[in-house]
């Protein structure tokens, strides 16, 4: 299936503040991080959106804000025409059924103490969609769809590989059918030769069964590769989002384009030839972001009005998301400043 | 004549005892180091990245390991009959290391001014105050903001970008000839990796001394390195200028790689994975180490073990025949549509089910 022109997921001011409490006996609320801060966009049915930015930026919180796995402090998140923040109970269990998460760390998220035929199999049977001898019927097969062997059903996770258990994580989230999977950096921890075996797993069964990814990694090479759309994130906030192509061939937001400029390239003669925009200095506490422009303490560019006012997220054109004051003159800017 | 290596490897050959056997995690490495060079070393995780470093440094731990067989010549000296406390005047001082985690080598409860004072008063026999002095323009040198008050700091309350400029910072301290950088960037974002990576480049250029870099990036062995050397199953398969190797790699191993990887300026719609996994390391075989995965494999790889020979000028490659990056494609297609067939009769199956149900 290809991508659709109707959106299945709606994102509107998508706040998630976690409370930060004091030491002392009453464990008063002294401040809040600010993990994700407003955001606002969409994904349409049989998309891959790409979500980048380096760590502690608020991808996987926005993941799971989502998911409702966080409840949201504030904004909307509409999914398939339901609005997911005002679920509970029995309706927030029916949709968790159509939304699913595959993470980083198989390791850390599959039960040490259950056989991959349980593993899988949970899910089918908590939702009641097989009974009896037909669960294990449904596990060989999803185990045979994801490449893997249904001849180790009996097996533990700690006897698979990291890829392999990658893919028993990509089979349970597979097993109650989901429209949707949010992929929470899913091939971070694996070795390159394996990374490719799963990326384009994740590629096939997409066009198998129409799947809509929100794709999480910091590895903007292969975001970009699996992607068709790509948001970054700093401190909190999108700072940008566009088509894949259209982000890489001209990004606009002086974040993206340091953070693309930073990302190494497989080809010494490609790499002699670069030009790198080094951005002094780490990233902010999101306990305490700064004013205005959360990215101006870092910007090469910044002017007067980013430290006082917060530029729009804004469309500049065919769905190129920006949020910077200087969006259109940035990279002519940045040239100067390498020279 | 050419100038003798600073460091030569010569058929290394590391053990570990575990409960399940003799784990061979380092069979048989030879490479050199030439002074002022930067050699990448690169390789999947469990290749033998680390145990060949440490092997160097005469710091694996015993037991359970131990140097089985094999030379290192340092400057002329075989470190493996080193004793310990001749090794101890070389660690720090001619040879240093810094590693993916600086919070491994650096000791949590001392301040970073005192750890750093302290090897420059063992080794450059420095009083306190010209060793703080040093230290002072070390941690300028690599970047750190105030440094004079930063010494008094303690390692938790730098970020990790910082640390690791710490870290450079004292391995450089005594103007070392051989510097080991174990994945120095692995554990950082990419814009704090492109500042160490700028820093690092800008360093061996003032002071000249060759560098070790192990990575299991090819990006980052691409923009660092003079010449790499490619390792599997604790051997190396591969070895070349960095030019060479990545224009014209002839191991079908690194070849694989280099389609694994997207590329963030290619446009290429679908990568070519090597399938399998890597061998254990503890059976002792006498086939390809690569041949359970191998495009190419055929009968002679099964009973053979392939040593590093020349094809082509100062390039050298573990393998019986004579692979390009070429013919590798027109194989992966081959085998892609034959995984694709399997895939689409699994698909069809869960389809026919569900249609049944
Ligand atoms: N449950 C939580 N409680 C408090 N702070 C959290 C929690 N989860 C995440 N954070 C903080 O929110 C910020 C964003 O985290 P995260 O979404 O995990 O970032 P990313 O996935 O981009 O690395 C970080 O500063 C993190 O420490
Ligand atoms: N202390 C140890 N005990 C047992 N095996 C070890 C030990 N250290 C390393 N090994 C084994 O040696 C092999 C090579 O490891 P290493 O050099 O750390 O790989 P790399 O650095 O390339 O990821 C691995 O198979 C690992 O399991
Ligand atoms: S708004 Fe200002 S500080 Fe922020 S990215 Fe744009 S130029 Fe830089
Ligand atoms: S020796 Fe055989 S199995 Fe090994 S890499 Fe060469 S072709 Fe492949
Ligand atoms: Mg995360
Ligand atoms: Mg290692």
């Amino acid at each position: 299936m290809a991508v659709q022109n109707e959106n299945l997921l709606d994102i509107n001011g998508l706040k998630m503040h976690f409370p930060v409490k004091s030491n002392g006996l009453l464990r008063r609320t002294v401040g809040a991080v600010k993990a994700v801060d407003g955001l606002s966009f969409s994904v349409k049915r049989g998309e891959t959106l790409g979500l980048v930015g380096e760590s502690g930026c608020g991808k996987s919180t926005t993941g799971r804000a989502i998911l409702q796995l966080h409840r949201p402090t504030a904004g909307t998140v509409n999914f398939d025409g339901k609005e997911l923040t005002k679920l509970n109970g029995e309706s927030l269990r029916q949709m968790r059924r159509k939304v699913q998460i595959i993470f980083q760390d198989p390791y850390a998220s599959l039960n040490p103490r259950m056989t991959v035929g349980d593993i899988v199999g949970e899910p089918i049977r908590v939702h009641n969609l097989r009974t009896g001898k037909e669960v294990r019927t449904r596990v060989e097969e999803l185990l045979r769809v994801v490449g893997l062997n249904p001849y180790f059903i009996n097996r533990y996770p700690h006897e698979f590989s990291g890829g392999q258990r990658q893919r028993i994580g990509i089979a349970r989230a597979l097993a109650v059918e989901p429209d949707f999977i949010v992929c929470d950096e899913p091939v971070s921890a694996l070795d390159v030769s394996i990374q490719a075996q799963i990326i384009n797993l994740l590629q096939d069964l997409q066009g198998q069964f129409g799947l809509t990814y929100l794709f999480i990694a910091h590895n903007l090479s292969v975001v970009k590769h699996i992607s068709d759309r790509v948001a970054v994130m700093y401190l909190g906030k999108m700072v940008e989002l566009a088509p894949s192509k259209q982000l890489y061939a001209n990004p606009m937001h002086p974040y993206t384009q340091a953070l693309l400029s930073a990302v190494p390239i497989p080809d010494p003669e490609v790499e002699k030839q670069r030009q790198r925009i080094i951005l002094q200095g780490d990233v902010p506490s999101p306990l305490n972001p700064p004013s205005g422009c959360h990215f101006h303490t870092r910007c090469p560019i910044v002017i007067d009005k980013c430290k006082a006012e917060d530029p729009p997220f804004q469309d500049y054109g065919g769905g190129h998301f920006v949020a910077c004051w200087r969006a259109t003159e940035s990279q002519a800017q940045m040239e100067k400043k390498l020279q | 004549m050419a100038e003798a290596p600073l460091l030569e490897v010569k058929n290394l050959q590391v053990q570990f005892k575990t409960a399940d056997g003799v784990v061979n995690a380092v069979n048989n490495v030879s490479f050199s180091v030439n002074r002022g060079e930067t050699l990448g070393i690169v390789g999947e995780s469990g290749s033998g990245k680390s145990v060949t470093s440490l092997s160097i440094m005469r710091l694996i731990p015993s037991p359970p390991g131990k140097i089985a067989g094999g030379q290192i010549l340092f400057d002329g000296d075989n470190l493996v009959d080193f004793s310990e406390s001749e090794m101890r005047k070389i660690r720090g001082n001619r040879i240093s290391m810094i590693f993916q985690d600086p919070m491994t080598s650096l000791n949590p409860v001392l301040r970073i001014g005192k750890q750093m004072t302290e090897s420059l008063q063992l080794h450059m026999g420095m009083t306190a105050k010209q060793a703080r002095n040093r230290a002072i323009d070390l941690l300028s040198m690599v970047g750190i903001p105030a440094p004079d008050k930063r010494l008094d700091d303690f390692p938790h309350q730098f970020s990790g970008g910082m640390r690791q400029r710490v870290m450079i910072a004292m391995g450089l301290a005594c103007n070392p000839e051989l510097l080991i950088a174990d994945e120095p960037t692995t554990a950082l974002d990419v814009t704090i990796q492109a500042q160490i990576l700028e820093l690092l480049n800008r360093l061996k250029n003032e002071t000249g001394t060759a560098i070790i870099f192990i990575t299991h990036d090819l990006g980052v062995v691409a923009g660092m390195t003079d010449r790499v050397i490619v390792m599997y199953a604790g051997r190396v398969v591969e070895q070349a200028s960095t030019n060479e190797l990545f224009r014209n790699p002839r191991m079908p191993y690194t070849i694989g790689l280099l389609d694994s990887i997207p590329r963030l300026d290619g446009i290429q719609t679908r990568l070519t994975p090597i399938p399998g996994l890597p061998p254990d390391l503890l059976e002792k075989t006498n086939r390809c180490p690569f041949a359970p995965r191998c495009d190419f494999v055929q009968e002679q790889c099964w009973i053979e073990t392939p040593s590093l020979r020349q094809v082509a000028p100062d390039h050298t490659a573990a393998c019986l025949f004579d692979i390009d990056r070429d013919q590798r494609q027109v194989m992966a297609e081959k085998k892609i549509a034959e995984e694709q067939a399997v895939l689409d009769a699994a698909l069809e199956d869960v389809l026919a089910h569900e249609q049944a149900s």
